[in-house]
């Protein structure tokens, strides 16, 4: 159902901020035990809510949720988190990195920042997903991914709970392909089928 | 598709040009980014490169590499000043119950902070030292590789629309008095208490290209290493562990750990979740 050349992909990101909670839920419980590509994701959330949120969605999978780590490489079967307070980056070498950095966008981490670095290092090979949200933080990053050939997708503005932000990267003319969260699941699914 | 191998061709050139130029910036001007973590780096580069104007990072080394001032201004921006008072407060708490009793039993104490910035963390720990009756027997040094940041901490004035988040924290961090007794409103600043000063000494020392000078019981150096990759993390721990006396205490930043790294052997774990370490008296070295 879904394009020619997305068996190539070999990371996926993820951005969010209101009512992400409830749309990454959604994603996560929905993908095979085996999807082995990896999956960074940064989510808007208050600086003091510690590991909160690898905790929450490793309840609804049996992939490796956890928290980002400084100088982590990037592996299969695991679902990295951005932590609280923290950018988080991708290195070319497919290694991680957190910086304390002013914030971007308002936001720390900033979606942006995880999108144009990783955008950096998987050139072609990044899967960039752009979730309900209630600011712009992501549609420079969804800029740059497509400028390298890495393939973008939004969610359905009708259906998020705050459309800002996905509305906001398709104005910028950059998203292939606009979903609800169940075609989001249904292709992440078909993709790593492919890929295996 | 042509335009995609026209951007990923681009990129691979603004990456080499980005080593070339840490290469330059290291061997005339002696400081040494070349070891850390490269995306960070890149994107200030670039970032400064486009507010001057000007179209390639080859470019702006020609200016970097021939104009002092403008490696002045690289500094600051490599140089991520990020900072605030008590910031972690369970890591104030945690050195207040598993670190001060220790430091009590000793008759002269010598700490330092590694990478002080503009020294918020520097006077939140003399507060603590304060209140715990060590200020007088405490010898602080704290250093940083941008003078402009050490500047501001000598100063100790910081923005009063601060003091609000910092009391918060201060409270959170097991503080014993009223935070408002430490600084005093003038405008829009507020000044540190002066004789919070007395016992400080703030100086220039860059962590990859200096080496230790003195012998101390504990040393602070939170959210410096996370901008170094594995290896330069490894040399800094070293040169850490070789400037603490026998028994002498780490503190790092809330995402560092010496889990993974060289010297991980050589200290214990005081507290786990705070990235609090004690170098153990035989070290395995
Ligand atoms: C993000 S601040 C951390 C400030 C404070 N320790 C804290 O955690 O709030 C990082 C500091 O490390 C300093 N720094 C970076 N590289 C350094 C080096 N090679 N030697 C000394 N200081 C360095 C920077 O100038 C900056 O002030």
């Amino acid at each position: 159902m879904f394009g020619p050349g997305l068996d190539k992909i070999k990371a996926v990101v993820i951005g969010t901020s209101a009512g992400g909670l409830r749309a990454l839920k959604c994603i996560i419980e929905k993908l095979p035990a085996q999807f082995d590509i990896p999956i960074l994701i940064v989510q808007h959330l208050s600086p003091q809510s510690g590991s909160f949120l690898p905790n929450y969605l490793g309840q609804f999978t049996h992939l490796q949720v956890k928290e980002a780590e400084p100088n982590e490489p990037i592996l299969n079967g695991y679902v990295y988190i951005a932590p609280a307070n923290y950018h988080l980056l991708v290195e070319k070498d497919k290694k991680l990195s957190l910086t304390v950095d002013e914030k971007v966008n308002f936001s720390r981490p900033s979606i942006d920042l995880l999108f144009e670095s990783a955008a950096e290092a998987f050139l072609d090979q990044l899967l960039a997903i752009l979730l309900t949200g209630a600011n712009n933080d992501g549609a420079k990053g969804i800029i740059r991914i497509h400028q390298l050939g890495g393939t973008t997708i939004a969610q359905h503005p009708e259906s998020a709970e705050v459309k800002t932000m996905p509305q906001s990267a398709i104005e910028t003319g950059n998203i292939d392909w606009v979903l609800h969260l169940n075609e989001i699941s249904v292709f992440l699914s078909q993709m790593a089928e492919k890929k295996s | 598709m042509d335009s995609h191998k026209q951007n990923a061709h681009l990129l691979h050139v603004q990456d080499v040009e980005t080593e070339l130029l840490l290469e330059a910036i290291f061997r005339v001007y002696g400081y040494d980014f070349r070891n850390y973590n490269r995306a960070h780096i890149k994107r200030r580069i670039v970032q400064r490169q486009n507010q001057m104007g000007l179209d390639s990072i080859s470019a702006f080394q020609h200016l970097l590499l021939r104009d002092k001032e403008v490696m002045k201004q690289v500094l600051k921006d490599l140089s991520i000043n990020v900072t605030e008072m008590f910031r972690d407060p369970p890591f104030y708490e945690s050195m207040r119950k598993e670190v001060v009793p220790v430091l009590k039993t000793y008759p002269y104490i010598k700490t330092w902070h590694a990478g002080c910035s503009t020294g918020e963390e520097v006077y939140s720990f003399a507060i603590l030292l304060k209140e715990e009756g060590l200020d007088k027997r405490t010898q602080i040094y704290a250093t940083d590789f941008n003078p402009a940041a050490l500047e501001v901490a000598r100063k100790g004035i910081y923005p009063i629309s601060r003091m609000k988040e910092y009391t918060a924290n201060y409270q959170k961090s097991g503080g014993t008095q009223s935070f408002s007794d430490y600084f005093i409103a003038k405008y829009d600043a507020a000044i540190l208490d002066q004789s919070l000063r007395h016992n400080i000494v703030f100086a220039e020392h860059n962590l990859v290209t200096d080496s230790v000078f003195a012998e101390v019981n504990l040393i602070i150096c939170r959210n410096v290493l996370i901008y170094f990759d594995k290896q330069l993390q490894n040399k800094v721990l070293q040169m850490f562990s070789e400037s603490l006396t026998k028994n002498g205490y780490l503190g790092l930043g809330s995402k560092e750990s010496l889990m993974f790294s060289a010297v991980k052997d050589e200290f214990e774990v005081v507290d786990a979740e705070q990235k609090i370490y004690r170098k153990k008296i035989q070290s395995a070295g």
